[in-house]
């Protein structure tokens, strides 16, 4: 589904990717574990547009969308959960919401997908005429995750959606990503809780310093000595 | 009854600060950037309604339309050909375009046309409506009618249509924008267009209250509504509104107090007394951040 071939980005002046590959199936949850400014971020923002690649291609099924703008790539079918949330904080929960439908035309589609994303995360709708930047953080990151899939995207990025909340939410975030997942939307995960992103996923990729340095199926690198080492608490 | 005749000029006066104030705002929410070039926007749109209205021989509410069409048009222009290519410089590179291409326009039009005034040609009937023993001039009460249309309108715009909630989500935050699919460039171009139309009708209505307009008419009106801007909030709609007419009010009050020469004095103090006092301005937020 998607295919990145040996791309590389800079960040300004920071070489934040070094001929990174990696490859997304259809259906899967896939996790791309590291540390903090290893360039998990660097990626997703590269794969959604926001950041251009020097070097190197990304296909998305058939098309090249390495460095095209971000609208067109909402469009063929890639959303981003950004790290941190980024919701419209003085805007409502459900104008979050209709933003996140801004390139839909189906009206009535639209409704039935705001009143969808109420039932999957309940306590949006009791807030949903509530400033989004009163939200709690966990709440947050539901509504970033709802204004995404706004967009009926076929392949979602999620961007930390951990950071900062605790564990019971975390739970709760990661239960919805894989129903989200059951429903049929493909998932890229970057995390740094590595253990919970690894508990959900098929593949993994872990990424240092701009480069991947290993990757296969969850379970191989739960077990692998050197991912326990340096992500899992040393166990 | 005289203080309500005062009354009536300072929210005439104020409703033209607001209108220009509005540009300022909308402006500085979505690109950060204090666009001085606006008041010169407003005295084209003041020019483009009197050669309307003088060469063409139409009336007051098509001049109106046409120059807030060709306003937003040139808004659009000065932000691609000048604002554009500055957006990922540093503000104060930006700030100093704004100032060049304000003296840009300015002496474009000396140029053209020379530096002396013009008499705005009489387009309204010269009436004026007897209100609780006050004779208020029909001027007066379109411009405020008119006014307030374009408010309702523009909150309208801001508030229900696609275009205004993609105009807030980019203020709010540019790459979460994007994400959406919003077309950043596109929104900062119809924030330009709404922005510059209003300055437009501005200018208009300003030659037909006042009716003598200049070339460098636009340097303080431009900076009042500055003021008035930042007194309201930069960066808040209601704020400039609410701003507008403050600053015009408070002017009015000084003049009929015997101080007219300390008018424009006083929204110098304002904005001097904001910047201390509060630099957010009345409706200004303060940004809060949840991590």
């Amino acid at each position: 589904m998607l295919k990145v071939n040996n791309i590389d980005v800079f960040y300004g002046n920071i070489h934040a990717l070094k001929e990174v590959s990696l490859e997304v199936n259809e259906g899967e949850i896939v996790t791309l574990i590291g540390a903090n400014g290893a360039g998990k971020s660097t990626l997703l923002k590269t794969l959604s547009g926001l950041l251009k690649p020097k070097k190197g291609e990304v296909l998305y099924q058939t098309q090249q969308i390495g460095g095209k703008p971000a609208q067109a790539i909402v469009k063929v079918g890639i959303s981003h959960v950004p790290e941190g949330r980024r919701v419209f904080s003085t805007m409502s929960v459900e104008e979050n919401l209709e933003l996140g439908a801004y390139l839909r035309t189906d009206r009535e589609e639209i409704k039935k997908d705001i009143a969808n994303v109420y039932g999957l995360f309940p306590i949006l709708g009791e807030r949903r005429k509530q400033p989004s930047g009163t939200l709690s953080g966990g709440e947050q990151q539901m509504l970033a995750m709802g204004r995404a899939l706004m967009a009926k995207p076929k392949l979602l990025l999620l961007d930390e959606p951990s950071m900062g909340l605790a564990p019971l939410i975390v739970k709760q975030i990661f239960e919805i990503i894989k129903m989200v997942n059951e429903k049929g939307t493909t998932v890229l995960l970057v995390e740094q809780n590595a253990n919970m992103a690894l508990s959900i996923a098929n593949r993994a990729y872990v990424i240092e310093t701009g480069k991947i340095v290993l990757s296969g199926t969850a379970k191989e690198l739960q077990e692998s000595e050197q991912v326990k080492a340096a992500y899992l608490g040393g166990l | 009854m005289e203080w309500i005749q005062q009354l009536v000029n300072g929210i005439s006066l104020g409703s033209i600060y607001a209108l220009i104030a509005l540009g300022y705002t909308m402006v500085y929410g979505i690109i950060k950037l204090i666009n001085f070039a606006h008041g010169d926007v407003f005295m084209l749109g003041a020019f483009i309604g009197f050669y309307a209205i003088s060469r063409w021989e139409i009336g007051f509410f098509p001049a109106l339309i046409i120059s807030m069409v060709l306003c937003a048009i040139i808004g659009v222009i000065i932000e691609r050909v000048a604002y554009k290519r500055l957006r990922s410089a540093t503000r104060i590179a930006a700030l100093i375009t704004a100032i060049g291409v304000s003296l840009l326009i300015e002496y474009t039009v000396i140029f053209f046309r020379g530096a002396s005034p013009e008499a705005y040609p009489e387009v309204l009937p010269k009436s004026s409506i007897n209100i609780l023993g006050v004779n208020i001039s029909s001027i007066s009460i379109l411009i405020l009618a008119v006014t307030i249309v374009l408010m309702i309108l523009l909150q309208f715009i801001v508030h229900k249509t696609k275009i205004g909630k993609a105009m807030r989500a980019v203020s709010l935050d540019a790459d979460a924008a994007r994400l959406m699919g919003i077309n950043v460039d596109n929104t900062i171009s119809a924030t330009f267009a709404i922005g510059s139309a209003l300055a437009g009708a501005a200018g208009v209505i300003f030659g037909v209250y006042y009716t003598r307009i200049e070339p460098l008419m636009g340097v303080l009106p431009g900076l009042k509504a500055f003021i008035a801007a930042v007194f309201g909030g930069i960066g808040s709609i209601p704020g400039a509104m609410v701003g507008g007419l403050s600053l015009g009010l408070v002017e009015t009050v000084v003049s009929a107090l015997g101080f007219s020469l300390w008018r424009d004095a006083a929204a110098f103090v304002i904005l001097i007394l904001i910047l201390i006092l509060k630099p957010s301005g009345i409706f200004g937020k303060n940004t809060r951040e949840k991590v």
